[in-house]
């Protein structure tokens, strides 16, 4: 057996100031093994992947590749030492070509024969389906390619050690499945790989072993058959998880009056996005919810609604009377709000405190003039953190430093504190933790029995499932359907999605 | 994915465009609007613009700043500035002046005084920018004004060599055979450049071929377009962003030399403000201070711009010195909103 | 106890060294000190009569607080142009030129030496504010709207500004013989401390009432930190970039003012030469950061009347004015490297490792 182990890390430390991030964590990884890494956010598998690939040093502990103690400093030393990693964001040079980012970095000599580096790269990409070339720009590429190239490259570097971080978060499914077909392909040649995933259906798919960590600390490795999904569940959260099934049912639906006109209502909206003009109505106390595809145009639907991209066609009707919104200041003086999808990008001001944070739509509301006062500041700071158990140091830390689930709490809060009539949320639960996730539904549930509208976006279908009362099915930039009551069933909204057979012949 | 197949496969000129790297595009722009440029002087202003010599004189008064553009590409393109080149030139061309006047020194050793100051400056600056994190805009900041004041220490006033050696390497002509013209008494003129202008050539040859084919250039794109990937990839950023510094000031220290050759004396006003003429410069010759695109004959192109455009402001008979500066700008202005326009469009 | 004791006061040296006015308080406290033990006489203030026969005070103190004025003034609006535009303004010399160059066209009207002023100072100094604030807001539009850097979009102005000034005026140099206007970079009448102290201290409060009665930090500091996000909260950034290069337009025209009074006359060329290169460093031994973001105006105005606490010092030391910049070179490069982040922590651990030895 222990011939066969590739990677060995024992006993592994790391401090940060506040926080003991990994406490004495022990992995094993086996050649041609698929190796999931689970654990929630805050629970050490980031800090873990970051320490193998060299970008923090450990304080303590040991690692070794084929019975050799290793040290790694530097990514450099760790691509030396046979490990490759291929992140959720695209850690390639945008402004280089295909080519050069596959094979910077990692060649001898001063001088590059770019002729044969430019065939080499053509060949792989061949081989591995990419749809790029190799003297092609990388910006140019999407960002399914980008992420495909960064595969290639950790492919053509014969690793024993191939970390995955995240790598389907921003893949539709055909990309998935050729990504799966790609790993089997070098489990077979005996590569290890380390796959950290948030879907626990591509973990059940692929992956032979799974290691799970709870709070900077190991809780156990386990062989893929002997883990059923629930058990698997309730040790990443270190509780036995409540049916979360069946959340539909806490709370009441709100009882619409009749004849009320529609509290949102867009004829022929379009954007220069590229999304086709669409119609949408939302009423009172309703849930509703886009779904596709990745790219299908879920989130350029919301976007136009919002009025953050350019909008180039339609009407909007708030509550029966026409309204023109054509920023994202016009959407939120009508009472609409927008959590937006990438939490890092669009969502947080990273070095400004969670009470800056989270006053900030509604002090942009209230005027340049009228600033809350500090105590009002405090006041809605510490009801917040209250109602939505945020969990940080104080209001004024850096809102940068709390785990992706609580950043995300915290921009939920700060559209609730504008008390809006309309809540778009575009992926709220994307890579944060079961546990935040199931909080996050649950007010959804929460805020819509008490008739605030609620747009919901999720790529988990059954996440949408449960929360949603109708979904607006999308594709390739095309509202195709609408489904409610029965038909909200996952093999249905798959059909739709997919499209008729009519639909494939054309 | 569907938009991306089709830019891939798609053969009009716009998807030419957009399959362009962008670097290449902004070369592109460079060249063409100083083709333009010029022949629009030869055009309407003639008799001047037609004659080689004056095209030579461009290059031989300009050969110093092609050299220190060349630097500083180098170190926009890694993403960092070096704005004490200016500075590094006035203390070089002191500092050798009072070598070969006081002390009667030889023009070897004054090379390699004006090398070593370049280099010290680099590795210096470098090494706080790389190692210590320290933003370059202060390093260098810090740089010029220790450059300018020790100028003044090392010679207050400013005066011209004599060195016997040192002026003929000065006067030295080399002549263009079949580019001279025929003065008003009928006299053959063989046209010619100097010395310097050799040098800047080899500069900008050496730098090109550093930039686009070796394996530490194309780690300069690397590391200017996105440092965290650079670093993921392998690279050693730290380093990278040192050697950029160190040729930068190795640049500087040669491009110094050249400066000095060409004006003769030491004065602490020499070079003034000329960091920000080779920023400008590489600007226009499509290099981005947002680091990861541009490229040396743009850079080289963008100098040629940029004197010419004086000349003809001179020419034209704008004779009022607020002209020269006025213009300049204008010719800034509008580099920097066709290519903020071009990128703009480009990205939809 | 006694090991309690010195954890604590540890600790709290520990906490003091990562506050943002460490730096600035350890140079100023070192520059006094140096002066202190090298020359008493530098803390001495006399009152003297000037030309026109007013008490004023005199002392190396006073001269800082006279001269560092321009230097503040133009720190408050580095500090917002940074924070908002993630770069710096590098035309603030030439602008200075030009609202001087304008204010002296409006004193002067037609004739380049008039025996009395042919406008109220304060009609043509408001509008050289305008004209100020007009380039400020084409800078701010070059950043704001086409997306250039900063520092590239300003290097535009930085090139044509001293050309644009000589160009208003027909590079003639006006003298302006008003005695009134010579108080504002002298003295009033009776007030023996300099005029230029006193707008400084005017703009220093507006500014600060301005932080605490508009939602201008926030504004500025978000769309600094996450534009795209700023946006998606109903921010324009544009308008704010902006506005940041507006604001320090007017302070621009203030240090025109200022400048032009203490000469009565104007030199384009030399006028306020090399006067954002020190503006941008009192933004930077604030220690705040040069790309953008977070600010600490108080830390920025701290760093401007360093410099000049410099600058007083080395000029009683008999150091030629041409040499200066070596010496404040050197001055610098020992602050910045002393505050940069890689050094602190490579002496924390140093220190660490030192205590362990230690037990």
């Amino acid at each position: 057996m222990s011939d066969n182990v590739v990677l060995k890390m024992r006993n592994i430390h790391k401090r940060f100031p506040g926080v003991y991030a990994l406490q004495g964590v022990d992995f094993t990884l086996r050649k041609g093994e698929i190796h999931a890494l689970m654990g929630e956010n805050g629970a050490g598998k980031s800090t873990l992947i970051k320490v193998l690939t060299g970008v923090y040093t450990k304080d303590e502990g040991e690692i070794s590749i084929d019975d050799q103690v290793v040290a790694i400093h530097s990514p450099q030393q760790a691509q030396n030492a046979g490990i490759s990693t291929v992140y959720q964001e695209i850690t390639l040079c945008p402004n280089l070509s295909v080519a050069e980012n596959m094979y910077i970095g990692r060649t001898e000599g001063v001088y590059q024969n770019w002729k044969k580096v430019n065939a080499d790269a053509d060949k792989i990409l061949q081989s591995l389906d990419i749809p790029a070339k190799a003297t092609q720009q990388l910006s140019s590429c999407s960002i399914a390619v980008q992420q495909m190239v960064a595969i290639a490259r950790a492919v053509d570097m014969d690793c024993k050690v191939l970390i995955l971080d995240e790598p389907t978060s921003s893949l539709d499914e055909q990309e998935v499945a050729k990504l799966f077909k790609l790993m089997r392909d070098l489990k077979q040649r005996g590569v290890g790989i380390i796959f950290v995933t948030h879907f626990l259906d591509q973990v059940y798919e692929v992956c032979d072993r799974i290691t799970v960590m709870r709070d900077g600390q190991l809780v156990g490795e386990y062989i893929i058959e002997e883990l059923p999904r629930v058990q698997l569940v309730s040790k990443m959260l270190g509780k036995e998880l409540d049916d979360m099934s069946d959340i539909h049912g806490e709370y009441q639906t709100y009882e619409a009056e009749a004849g009320e006109a529609p509290v949102f209502e867009a004829s022929g909206l379009a954007s220069d996005s590229g999304i086709k003009p669409f119609d949408f109505h939302i009423n009172k106390g309703e849930v509703n919810g886009f779904t596709g595809l990745l790219g299908s145009g879920r989130s350029e639907c919301v976007r136009a609604i919002f009025g953050a991209d350019r909008v180039t066609h339609g009407n909007v009707k708030m509550n029966g009377k026409e309204v023109k919104i054509s920023k994202p200041i016009d959407a939120m003086r009508n009472g609409i709000a927008y959590l937006p999808e990438d939490r890092k990008v669009d969502g947080i001001v990273g070095d400004l405190s969670v009470r800056d944070n989270l006053i900030l739509a509604a002090q942009v509301l209230k005027g340049f003039l009228k600033p809350f006062s500090k105590a009002e500041a405090n006041k809605f700071a510490d009801e917040y953190i209250k109602l939505l158990s945020i969990k940080t140091a104080s209001a004024d830390t850096p809102i940068k430093s709390l785990s992706g689930g609580n950043q995300q709490k915290v921009i939920v809060a700060r559209w609730l504190l504008t008390h809006p009539e309309y809540l778009i949320l575009d992926e709220p639960t994307r890579g944060i933790d079961v546990g935040t996730k199931v909080d996050i539904q649950k007010l959804v549930l929460k805020l819509a029995s008490e008739g605030m509208s609620v747009t919901f976006i999720s790529s988990e279908l059954d996440e949408m499932l449960r929360t949603c009362s109708r979904l607006i099915v999308m594709r390739d930039l095309n509202v195709v359907g609408e489904l409610t009551g029965q038909d909200m069933n996952q093999s249905k909204v798959m059909s739709t999605i997919a499209g008729g057979e009519k639909k494939n012949a054309e | 994915m569907s938009k991306n197949n089709s830019s891939v496969q798609g053969g009009g000129l716009g998807s030419r465009f957009k399959n362009m790297t962008d670097t290449n595009l902004l070369l592109l722009i460079t060249i063409v609007i100083f083709f333009l440029m010029y022949i629009g002087a030869m055009i309407f202003l003639g008799s001047g613009f037609l004659r080689a010599q004056t095209f030579f004189n461009i290059l031989n008064a300009n050969a110093s700043l092609i050299i220190l553009s060349c630097g500083l590409s180098l170190v926009m393109i890694t993403g960092s500035i070096d704005i004490s080149v200016g500075g590094v030139t006035a203390l070089i061309s002191m500092c050798c002046a009072v070598y070969l006047d006081y002390k009667g020194g030889n023009v070897f050793v004054s090379v390699m005084i004006a090398l070593a100051i370049g280099l010290a400056f680099g590795l210096f600056q470098g090494f706080l920018i790389a190692y210590l994190e320290i933003q370059p805009f202060i390093v260098t900041l810090a740089g010029m004004f220790f450059a300018r004041g020790m100028t003044t220490i090392v010679n207050t006033n400013p005066f011209n060599v004599a060195n016997e050696s040192f002026v003929a390497l000065k006067n030295t002509r080399i002549n263009v055979p079949g580019m001279g013209f025929v003065n008003p008494k009928g006299e053959y003129v063989d046209a010619y450049v100097q010395i310097g202008v050799i040098v800047a050539l080899l500069v900008v040859v050496v730098m090109f071929c550093i930039l686009r084919w070796t394996k530490l250039g194309r780690s300069f794109y690397a590391v200017g377009g996105k440092a965290e990937s650079a670093l993921m990839l392998g690279l050693n950023v730290k380093r990278t962003k040192f050697i950029a510094h160190v040729l930068c000031g190795l640049l500087s220290g040669i491009g110094g030399y050249v400066y000095f050759l060409y004006s003769g004396n030491g004065s602490a006003a020499n070079a003034t403000g000329m960091e920000m003429n080779a920023i400008a410069s590489s600007i226009i010759g499509g290099t981005m201070l947002t680091g990861g695109v541009g490229n040396i004959i743009g850079t080289f192109f963008g100098v040629l711009s940029f004197s010419t455009i004086q000349n003809i402001v001179a020419s034209a008979g704008l004779g009022e010195a607020w002209w020269t500066g006025i213009t300049k700008a204008a010719m800034l202005c509008l580099f920097l909103l066709i290519q903020s326009i071009v990128m703009a469009r480009k990205k939809k | 106890m006694q090991n309690n004791k010195s954890s604590a006061v540890s600790v709290f040296l520990g906490k003091l060294v990562r506050q943002q006015f460490f730096i600035p308080l350890t140079a100023l406290f070192l520059l006094a000190l140096f002066n202190l033990i090298v020359d008493p006489s530098f803390f001495k203030i006399t009152i003297n009569t000037n030309s026109a026969g007013n008490p004023v005070l005199s002392g190396a103190l006073i001269t800082i607080l006279d001269n560092g004025s321009e230097f503040a003034i133009l720190a408050i609006g580095m500090t917002l142009v940074t924070a908002a535009s993630k770069g710096q303004d590098i035309s603030v010399g030439a602008a200075t030129a030009i609202a001087g160059s304008i204010l002296l066209r409006m004193l002067c009207g037609t004739n380049s030496r008039p025996e009395t002023i042919q406008m109220p100072i304060i009609a043509a100094f408001l509008i050289s504010c305008v004209v100020a604030m007009l380039f400020g807001a084409f800078n701010g539009v070059l950043v704001a709207y086409f997306k250039i850097q900063p520092m590239v979009a300003t290097l535009i102005l930085y090139t044509a500004g001293r050309s644009i000034a000589a160009w208003f005026n027909n590079n003639e140099l006006p003298i302006v013989t008003d005695a009134v206007f010579s108080y504002i970079g002298g003295f009033i009448p009776g007030i023996p401390i300099p005029t230029p102290f006193f707008i400084a201290v005017a703009c220093i409060i507006i500014i600060t009432l301005v932080l605490k009665f508009t939602n201008l930090r926030l504004y500025t500091q978000s769309v600094g930190i996450n534009e795209s996000s700023a946006r998606l909260n109903g921010l324009n950034p544009a308008a704010i970039k902006i506005l940041s290069f507006v604001i320090m337009g007017l302070c621009v025209a203030v240090v025109g003012l200022i400048k032009v009074s203490r000469l009565s006359t104007i030199n384009y060329s030399v006028i306020a030469k090399d006067i954002e290169m020190d503006a941008i460093l009192a933004v930077a031994l604030g220690g705040n950061s040069l790309s953008g973001g977070k600010f600490n105006m108080a830390a920025s105005i701290m760093g401007a009347y360093i410099i000049q606490f410099l600058t007083t010092t080395l000029y009683r030391r008999q150091v030629p004015s041409d040499a200066l910049p070596a010496y404040k070179a050197v001055v610098v490069i020992i602050l910045v490297v002393m505050s940069a982040p890689v050094v602190r922590e490579y002496f924390a651990s140093l220190m660490k490792k030192l205590k362990k030895e230690v037990a």
